[in-house]
């Protein structure tokens, strides 16, 4: 008996028992379904998160002021306080040869009022470079201009949502507006493009990093975001800076860098790790399809007893009956896999569509996973139904009860 | 060609021993016509079931064209089943979702004939026993005679040297009873050797050697002089 013929028998028997088969099928479709959804859910959440942080751009460093360290020192009374960053302990960074441009970030929240409207938003101090380091773009007019950043020029850059808020229609390129109690004119505006790691873009002005630092009465820096020359020098980099820093702060190695790199591969990992426990999951519900396809294939020996027995009697060997029994889970998981596999692409893609920020792909191992475990729990489960049939005494089965 | 010797068969029915064949001796030649009748429980089933290697025998020796059989494993059993012997039973036991073509190609599938000769093998025994028209029908779909007619069709399409019938006309009515009988005594007629298991004594009066079993042993085996 061929193979070909033996799948043909077994598929005969399916849909010979048509109500049967179906629910069987949709059992394993519903597990493999699940797998596939779950799975494509994880992968998108995974990518979402990657994707945001890539957009902040590539080789990015970012130096806060400050060191997590307990010291003890018993000759003060306070704790150690660590020293501001400055803007000249920012423009010294540009010596390192691994770092290609720095954009220092003073950060406040100020009244912007035009002659109609007034409204409270958070303003940021940067630089020219800053424009090349978060990887932004431009929608109208141009970013803050060059030249020594320690100069205070009354200009300021609009994100699209304050633009739309403060002038409505009306263009917003070359109108003067206030800023707490200066004077500012607006050159740009920033292009739309939403949230990017906490920061909203289009909710912010952006103003050169002399004039915040007056705006906001002080002198120290909230971060310097550096860009290395490329991936490998991200490392040498991160050494330059502290080094640079601490040579300024009297030796004192006051300051955290965190790359990119490093925050970008932990919620890689965690969400990685998020991803195969929800298909752990919905791999129980396969492993349940599993053993009610053992269980519907016991039924199925039992009710086809006459048939077995008639089948040994014109000279079907145990090896054979086992065989076509084995082949009949086979078809059916296949069908079921297969099914699921449909639904589950169906699902996210439909998920897809209602989430468009999800990028819910399933990805490739999940689904290959997916099928050849609902194929293996298909066989392996009808393992003991194939032997009972196989074992069937003939003379028995053939009796009519 | 068929040889027993010493042959029992014991059942064990809860702590009771019951013995369905007791020190059956038997020799059948090639081509002989043979029935076997008797009241119910004598055993003939049970005789008929271990000859077609369906059942094995407690003790004794049973030789099949000079082979001994007895040891065979399940496996080889199996092959000799497929190759030289053919059952019809009193139920007919057709697989309800096949066709009638199908069911009776059934062997030769699992003898793993190539589908080329198993359509010619089918399409000739189709026109033999008269069911032209109704190979696709399923088994639900034909009368009794016809279901019958593809029961011995499946029983010979493999040409197998031995044809045992359980009852063959017990669940038909006298005239497809007479038409199957007609069938299977031209089979015996054309060589091939006919055991034919039956309580109906007008029937079995026309095999031309005649066995009587009562309680698991031969009373009586008388041959037609003719």
């Amino acid at each position: 008996m061929n193979t070909a013929d033996v799948l043909r028998f077994a598929s005969f028997s399916l849909t010979g028992a048509r109500t049967r088969t179906l629910l069987m099928i949709l059992a394993m479709a519903i597990g493999v379904a699940a797998v596939v959804v779950l799975t494509a859910l994880g992968e998108g959440a995974r990518r979402y998160v990657v994707g945001q942080f890539s957009s902040l751009g590539t080789h990015l460093l970012i130096v806060f002021p400050g060191r997590s360290e307990t010291t003890g020192n018993p000759g003060m009374l306070l704790g150690e306080t660590p020293r501001d960053l400055t803007l000249d302990d920012a423009l010294m960074l540009t010596r390192s040869r691994a770092i290609r441009r720095i954009a220092p970030l003073t950060v406040g929240s100020a009244l912007v009022t035009t002659h109609r409207r007034s409204r409270e938003t958070p303003v940021l101090g940067s630089t020219a470079e800053m424009l090349e380091v978060r990887k932004m773009s431009m929608g109208q007019g141009q970013f803050l201009p060059g030249g020594d950043p320690r100069l205070a020029s009354p200009v300021c850059v609009l994100g699209d949502t304050v633009r739309k808020e403060l002038f409505g229609n009306q263009p917003a390129v070359g109108e003067w507006l206030r800023i707490g109690d200066r004077r500012f004119r607006v050159i740009g505006v920033l292009a739309a493009q939403g949230q990017s790691m906490g920061f909203d873009t289009d909710e912010l002005v952006i103003v050169p990093v002399a004039s915040a630092q007056m705006l906001f009465n002080t002198s120290s820096l909230f971060r310097i975001l550096i860009e290395a020359r490329g991936r490998e020098s991200i490392e040498k980099a991160k050494q330059d800076a502290l080094e640079i820093l601490a040579r300024r702060h009297d030796g004192e190695k006051d300051v955290t860098v965190v790359t990119q790199d490093a925050i970008l591969a932990t919620f890689d990992r965690i969400l990685r790790a998020l991803t195969l426990a929800v298909a752990g999951i919905a791999a129980i519900s396969l492993s349940v399809a599993g053993i009610l396809i053992m269980n519907v294939m016991l039924i199925a020996v039992s009710q086809r007893r006459q048939e077995i027995g008639l089948l040994k009697a014109i000279g079907a060997a145990p090896a054979q009956i086992r065989a076509l029994f084995f082949a009949e889970a086979a078809v059916l998981s296949f069908a079921g896999a297969l099914a699921g596999l449909a639904l589950g692409l169906l699902g996210s893609f439909i998920i897809g569509r209602i989430y468009p920020v999800l990028p819910s792909v399933p990805p490739w191992w999940a689904v290959v996973a997916a099928f050849s475990t609902a194929l293996l729990t298909g066989i392996l489960f009808s393992v003991a139904p194939a032997r009972r049939a196989s074992r069937l005494d003939p003379v028995e089965s053939l009796a009519r009860h | 060609m068929i040889r027993l010797e010493g042959i029992q068969r014991v059942f064990q029915v809860g702590d009771q021993q019951v013995h369905a064949l007791r020190d059956i001796d038997l020799s059948i030649g090639a081509g002989e016509y043979l029935s076997i009748m008797g009241p119910s429980g004598s055993g003939k089933s049970t005789l008929l079931n271990l000859i077609g290697l369906l059942d094995r025998p407690s003790a004794g020796i049973y030789r099949l064209d000079g082979g001994d059989v007895t040891g065979l494993s399940d496996e080889e059993q199996a092959r000799v089943r497929r190759e030289k012997i053919g059952f019809v039973f009193q139920f007919f036991h057709l697989i309800p979702r096949l066709s009638a073509a199908a069911n009776i190609e059934l062997p030769l599938l699992l003898a793993g004939v190539p589908a080329a000769q198993r359509k010619t093998r089918v399409d000739q025994l189709i026109v033999d026993f008269g069911l032209t028209g109704r190979e696709t029908h399923r088994p639900d779909q034909l009368s009794g005679g016809q279901r019958q007619r593809v029961a011995i069709a499946r029983a010979t399409v493999m040409e197998p040297s031995v044809i045992l019938a359980d009852e063959p006309t017990g669940n038909l009515d006298r005239a497809t009873g007479q038409e199957v009988m007609n069938i299977l005594e031209g089979l015996a007629a054309s060589g091939v050797t006919l055991l034919l298991v039956t309580h109906d004594p007008e029937i079995g009066h026309r095999a031309s050697r005649k066995l009587r079993m009562v309680d698991g042993g031969i009373v009586a085996d008388e041959r037609a002089s003719s």
